[in-house]
């Protein structure tokens, strides 16, 4: 293989991995500005590619074959993704819950309940069938035709346009409007945003919301794009590597980006290694590692300081000091 | 007696006991939901635990790491730390006590206390680097502990992949017979059910857990940070070395865990993407026991029934095993949000209220 057809292949791998992270580190972005801990990304995750799976399975069989359908298997599994998040929101927001606590329950819940309703949708088997759609790349014109590195860059699945722009649509959510505003407040200083008649409570359902359709919509990607159907471990960790991204990202969408491309390299890296036997010098379990080795780092402020939403984790009660 | 009765009626305990019965009762409701008997599938839990010797001491072996990784997560709990990094070391404690158990040849009443010691300094250090970051780097445990159990999961895939595996196998080679903590006589007596002497190490790591926290200083310390380290801090205490402190006697607590299971149920390290899953649950356990040493042997004698119990659903009344899961998920949720069994609470006293008006 010749050096660029190499880099051609890590980029386009690289952007394939980062995808789905990108989309639940976003999430997780949106959940902890408005101040609720999120650690169900995983469990979020694993939603997302459940519904997705099982949704675009249906819908394909219902319309004999249709590309529509892993569309539509994405766009319920966002739904589903806001729907289960409420559990997230009503705990933490509603009852005051630990919300670790609470995040760790969901995911149990989510691996739980989505092997279980495999089994009984699939007649007992462990994973969905495998899907005969699913997304399929699309190259931009021109653009892909550049050599080597333009169909690196310009030829992926949908799902990763569609992830880098909602980076753009977050940013600007987030930043430049009041929407984004009153979301970052009740992060940082509920008392103050309630003080200025900011809901508190509304603000931080709606981020938990919001993070609950992006990581769904994350899980969904890895189902309907890499694996083609959902088993128990479609998602297996990736919900924790993108709280991670989150966070190396310093709770900024570009940053989130960022980190989840970073972890992505390092996930194409792995199989780009074993590929061309670089095995032998270093071992792919410290490949695998690699990721969390770095977020340690950097949150222990080697790689530069992260700072998370000054009420993050605590639950809000009206009328309190 | 009195005082009995008085600890599993106070509100401490009646939250984790209403849990369980909602846990169960939504569990009831999935099984309705996916057409299955909830009755008929309980029944066949019970039956696979209780219904004979080997089964029952299977189950006895299922409850012993939950014991471990709940009094891990507890200790943590107790000094306000959140400790999601039992997985992470109980597999580091299993890496140490198969390092040894294989690598060594000493005799018994060395090897097997020195690889089950190595087990629990191996899980006390890695749960001590949480604690270290946590304590001096400003760094929150929870995220530290998810990232240090996936590390250790591929540092022993590492290790046991390059310098202790069995050739051709994805484990490593059997420990030494004189490593073993295997109860040969009892295991017998339950029809080969493996087992072991970790059982009563985990019930003599309950006894300590009270004897540290209770009375000693150091526990006194330890709880005091835990319930306000400004306070803690104004009196003088050293609150960073009490959290390093408490994620080093947690993580000595889980890595014991592993090196028992190593060295009593399986003698060997296999290499693995996922990991046991003793840790998480040692979360449910430590949240459901209220954090005390009576309560996470009961929680884990609970969760270890229902675990082992949960295979027998699905032979008996055709119940996916995953169903134990949102049970156990449901049950955590309940706890997390007491609140919401409060209010549960409030509206059954509001009921009695009106009745008695009228």
């Amino acid at each position: 293989m010749s050096i660029l057809s190499i880099l051609s292949e890590l980029v386009h791998n690289t952007i394939v991995f980062s995808t789905a992270l990108i989309f639940a580190a976003l999430g997780g972005v949106f959940s902890e500005r408005s101040g609720v801990v999120n650690i169900a990304l995983e469990g979020l995750m694993i939603v997302g590619a459940f519904t997705g799976a099982v949704i675009t399975y249906y819908v394909d069989m219902s319309l004999g074959g249709s590309s529509w359908s892993p569309w539509i298997g994405f766009i319920v599994a966002a739904v589903v993704g806001i729907l289960f998040s409420l559990f997230h929101a009503a705990a933490s927001v509603t009852f005051k819950a630990d919300q670790v606590v609470s995040g760790v329950a969901l995911n149990f819940l989510a691996a739980g309940a989505t092997v279980y309703l495999v089994k009984i949708l699939f007649n007992g088997a462990g994973q969905t069938k495998t899907l005969q759609n699913v997304f399929t790349k699309v190259s931009i014109p021109f653009l892909s035709d550049i050599p080597y590195l333009g169909k690196a860059f310009f030829t992926a699945y949908p799902t990763s346009y569609i992830a880098f722009i909602l980076v753009a649509v977050s940013y600007f959510v987030l930043f430049k409007t009041p929407f984004g505003l009153r979301l970052r407040s009740v992060g940082e200083h509920p008392r103050a945003a309630d003080t200025m008649g900011i809901n508190v409570y509304k603000m931080r359902y709606l981020g938990v919301m919001i993070s609950g359709a992006l990581a769904s919509m994350g899980g969904a990607t890895i189902a309907l794009t890499t694996t083609s159907n959902f088993s128990h471990n479609t998602v297996s960790g990736q919900g924790f590597i993108a709280l991670a991204a989150m966070i190396f990202g310093k709770w900024h969408p570009i940053g989130a980006m960022g980190a989840a491309l970073f972890f992505g390299i390092a996930q194409a890296l792995n199989s780009l290694v074993q590929v061309l036997g670089i095995t032998k010098y270093i071992p792919v379990d410290f490949i695998f590692m690699l990721p969390y080795i770095l977020t340690i780092l950097v949150l222990a402020g080697v790689v530069g300081r992260a700072v998370a939403p000054a009420s993050i984790g605590k639950p809000y009660e009206k009328g309190s000091r | 007696m009195n005082k009995w009765i008085k600890m599993f009626t106070k509100e401490s305990s009646l939250i984790p006991l209403m849990a369980i019965l909602l846990g169960l009762l939504f569990g009831a409701l999935v099984m309705l939901m996916g057409g299955y008997n909830p009755i008929k599938a309980y029944l066949a839990l019970f039956n696979k635990v209780f219904g004979d010797l080997y089964n029952f001491g299977e189950t006895i072996r299922q409850i012993t790491p939950l014991i471990f990784t709940g009094l891990s997560v507890a200790f943590a709990f107790r000094t306000g730390l959140f400790n999601i990094g039992a997985e992470g070391q109980f597999i580091m404690g299993s890496l140490g006590a198969v390092y040894i158990g294989t690598q060594f040849s000493l005799p018994w009443y060395i090897h097997a206390p020195l690889a089950i010691v190595v087990g629990g300094i191996m899980g006390g250090l890695w749960g001590a680097i949480a604690g270290y970051l946590k304590a001096k780097r400003g760094v929150h445990e929870v995220i530290t502990t998810i990232m240090l159990n996936w590390i250790a999961l591929f540092f022993t895939n590492y290790v046991v992949a390059n310098f202790l595996r069995a050739p051709g196998q994805q484990r490593s080679e059997m420990i030494q017979p004189s490593a073993s903590i295997t109860l040969n006589w009892l295991s017998q007596v339950f029809d080969n059910a493996r087992l072991h002497l970790g059982t009563l190490i985990a019930l003599l790591a309950a006894i300590v857990f009270y004897i540290i926290l209770w009375k000693t200083k150091q526990g006194y310390e330890l709880r005091a940070v835990g319930f306000n380290p400004h306070a803690s801090e104004y009196a003088g205490m050293n609150v960073s070395k009490n959290m390093i402190n408490a994620m080093l006697i947690g993580g000595i607590f889980s890595g014991l865990g592993g090196a028992v299971e190593v060295l009593g149920v399986f003698k060997y390290q296999s290499i693995s993407a996922g990991f046991p899953g003793y840790g998480f649950d040692g979360i449910a356990v430590a949240l459901i026991g209220a954090n005390t040493p009576l309560g996470v042997v009961l929680a884990a004698i609970l969760f270890g029934i229902l675990t082992f119990g949960a295979p027998g659903m699905k032979l008996g009344a055709g119940v996916p095993v995953e169903v134990i899961r949102i049970v156990i998920a449901s049950v955590i949720f309940f706890v997390a949000a007491s609140g919401i069994v409060k209010s549960i609470f409030s509206l059954f006293k509001r009921g009695k209220e009106e009745v008695l008006e009228k």
